[in-house]
Order: C-alpha cells, then structure tokens, then sequence
C-alpha cells in the first residue's frame, strides 16, 4: 500500500521561490507574531506571500490578522487559500473553527501531508510557514517534505528560550537545514547575552525587538501592527533573506 | 473538487512505481479509499480518466472502500465512523483533513476525543497491474 499523496507535494510547491519556518524548540516567544507580521511586511514590499498556520493544536496567525471566521479556502481542483491582506492563507482553523484540536504526533503528520498536498498555493515569492513549539514531528516532517525549507529561530531574552534554541539549532545543522538566523523578541534592556551566545554557535544573529505594549494592541489589526516595534524590526529580517545565502 | 487533488495525486505515484517497476504499459491500478475521507468514487473515476497519461493512459482503475474503525486510547472500545450522523459542514471538514474527526467526534463509551484511527482513513495505491519491459 502506498501513500499517494507525498508524490505530489513537491509539485505543489514548485511555483515558490522561498519557504521560510519562522519556528522555536520554545512556545510563547511570538512565532505566530513574527511569521504574521513578516509576511504582511513582505506583502506591503510587493512580494507574493502565502502564509500557512502549522501550529495546528495552537493556531493563532488567524486572530493576529483579524479573520473573519468565514472566510474559507476556494475548491478548484484541491483547496486554492484564501486572500487575507494581500497575503494567501491556509491554516486548520478553516475546518475546525474554535475547537481544540487533540491531535497526536501520527494525526499531526498525516494533516500536514494532507494539507501539503491539496493546497494550491500558485506562484509565491515566500511561503512563510508559523511552526508549532518544539522540535517534533512537524519539523522533520517538514525538513522530510518540504526540500526547499529554511529556518528562521526566534527566542527570547530568557536563557530558558535561549537553551532550547540551542537545540534546535544543532537539530537542523546536524539535517543540514539552511538556517537564516536567531531573532531575540521581547527584549527589555541592553543585555548582549543572546547576540554572544547566538555568533558563539557560529549563528547569524538578526537583531532584536524590544518589548512593545503596542503588539499586543495590535492584534486583529494588520495595518497597526507594521507600526510597531516588532513591523519596524522586519526590515532587518528582509535584508537576511535578500542575502545570497550558500544552499 | 477535492477529488481531482486525490487523482492527481494518485497518478503521479502510479506513474513514479510504473517506471521503478519497468512496466511499459500499466492495465489496472487499484485504489483503496477509506469511508472517513467521504470521497465520492464516480468523482474520483472521472478525474482519473480525464487527467490519465503516459503509462497510465489505458488503465482501468479499481476504486475498493474500506471501513473506517476507531480505537478509544483510553478505554479500548472500537467503533465504525458514520458520517450519516454529522451534519454537512462537519462531513466536509473531516473529507478535507480526516484527522480534524478529532475536533467534532468523541469514544461513543467514555466521551474522549483521544482516539486513534485504525483504518479506513485516506486513499491509497493498493496495486499496480501491468506489462513489463521483455527487454
């Protein structure tokens, strides 16, 4: 017996120039906000941008950008995502509205798979990709699927967030997974810490956001999100994925 | 038409394990479909014929259902998916992504959502029957 559907997955993502995990071994240091804001920043740029909620027993990419629980991918010969800001967006949330979703590993593989091969995401410039928390089954899944994938790390402040970022990043360097770099979120005060440690690991550190009460304020409202500290931040992060980088 | 993605799909792979197989003509391929994915066999049978080539050009195609069979991880209790007893929008989203079956159907005997889907869940490329290369 064999599963057809992972032959078609590479042929779905073939129209797309770039896929990018904005991904963290650690929950809660505003992945779904960085992946949100940077693919609105790479819209407002006039890049064509997908951006797909992998998190799927936490999604939240929806209610950062404020969608309205109707909106619904389009059927044509699988599920063509529907346009959100500019951007094109796929994420669970269109099947199970506000329930919780218990899935384990084997179901999160299998709605990965499933998803990965329906969707008709068309020409993209970026796919930008809002992991769950962890190094599990979604990201070797992912680095298993999606050959084209890279990463981008985020952490915190914290050296709980930092320690499991570290992890993570001998995880993809030993898959030899392109990694663009660690951006410090949420920072409060001028400790270098995180930029030492992250250019110890011989890693690109892409700078850091300051905490800013005006993100939490701006959630459900894409337009003011840009305005904050986090949008002012995803210039920086564009200069990293424009630079010619060794595959 | 989600049907069109499956066949798409299963056409690709057939075509993938023809030429691995050094077949120089496929005759029949044998599809196994699972009753929780709701898929509509003459949907998926026309998509295939329409969209068939290369090796697959002249292929029958075997389109077999298998039941769908839950297990309860916590009480042990086994039960057959009814899709009958949902309403349309749940039936959907199930037929998109089966695993979302989790988010809207609880263990019949102790109500947990903790359940694992033993079979019948997908499509799957059961068999390949064809002609190989004499040479």
């Amino acid at each position: 017996m064999v599963d057809p559907r992972m032959s078609i997955i590479g042929e779905r993502l073939a129209k797309i120039g770039r896929v990018v995990a904005i991904s963290s071994g650690k929950g809660g240091v505003g992945k779904s906000m960085v992946a949100s804001t940077l693919a609105l920043a790479l819209v407002r740029d006039g890049f064509r941008v997908g951006l797909f909620d992998a998190d799927f027993t936490g999604p939240s990419t929806h209610i950062i950008l404020g969608i309205a629980q109707d909106v619904q991918p389009k059927e044509d010969r699988g599920l063509v995502p529907a346009e959100v800001e500019g951007l094109s967006y796929m994420s669970l949330v269109y099947f199970i509205g506000d329930k919780p979703a218990p899935l384990r590993g084997v179901d999160v593989s299998n709605a990965l798979i499933e998803l990965l091969s329906v969707t008709q995401w068309g020409r993209l410039d970026f796919l930008i990709i809002d992991m769950p928390p962890g190094i599990g089954d979604a990201v070797l899944d992912l680095v298993r699927l999606v050959r084209k994938i890279e990463f981008l790390i985020i952490t915190t402040p914290s050296l709980l967030a930092f320690e499991v970022v570290k992890k993570q990043a001998a995880l993809l360097g030993e898959l030899k997974m392109p990694l663009i770099g660690v951006l410090e979120n949420m920072k409060r005060d001028n400790a270098s810490v995180i930029e030492e440690q992250t250019k110890k690991l011989g890693l690109k550190y892409l700078g850091a956001v300051s905490f800013d009460l005006k993100v939490e304020a701006a959630i459900g409202n894409p337009a003011k999100l840009l305005g904050t500290a986090l949008g002012e931040t995803m210039g920086t992060i564009e200069k990293a994925l424009a630079e010619k980088r060794e595959f | 038409m989600h049907e069109w993605a499956l066949a798409e799909s299963i056409l690709v792979s057939a075509q993938q394990i023809a030429e691995q197989e050094h077949l120089v003509i496929v005759s029949e391929v044998t599809i196994r479909v699972g009753e929780l994915q709701q898929v509509e066999p003459p949907i998926l049978r026309f998509a295939l014929k329409q969209m068939r080539q290369g090796l697959l050009e002249g292929a029958k195609f075997r389109i077999l259902k298998a039941k769908s069979t839950m297990k309860c991880r916590v009480c042990g209790a086994t039960w057959h998916y009814n899709a009958k007893k949902l309403d349309k929008d749940t039936a959907e989203a199930i037929h998109f992504v089966p695993e979302v079956v989790h988010s809207y159907i609880k263990c019949p005997k102790c109500g947990s959502p903790d359940f694992e889907i033993v079979g019948g869940r997908g499509v799957w490329l059961e068999d390949i029957k064809g002609v190989k290369h004499s040479g």
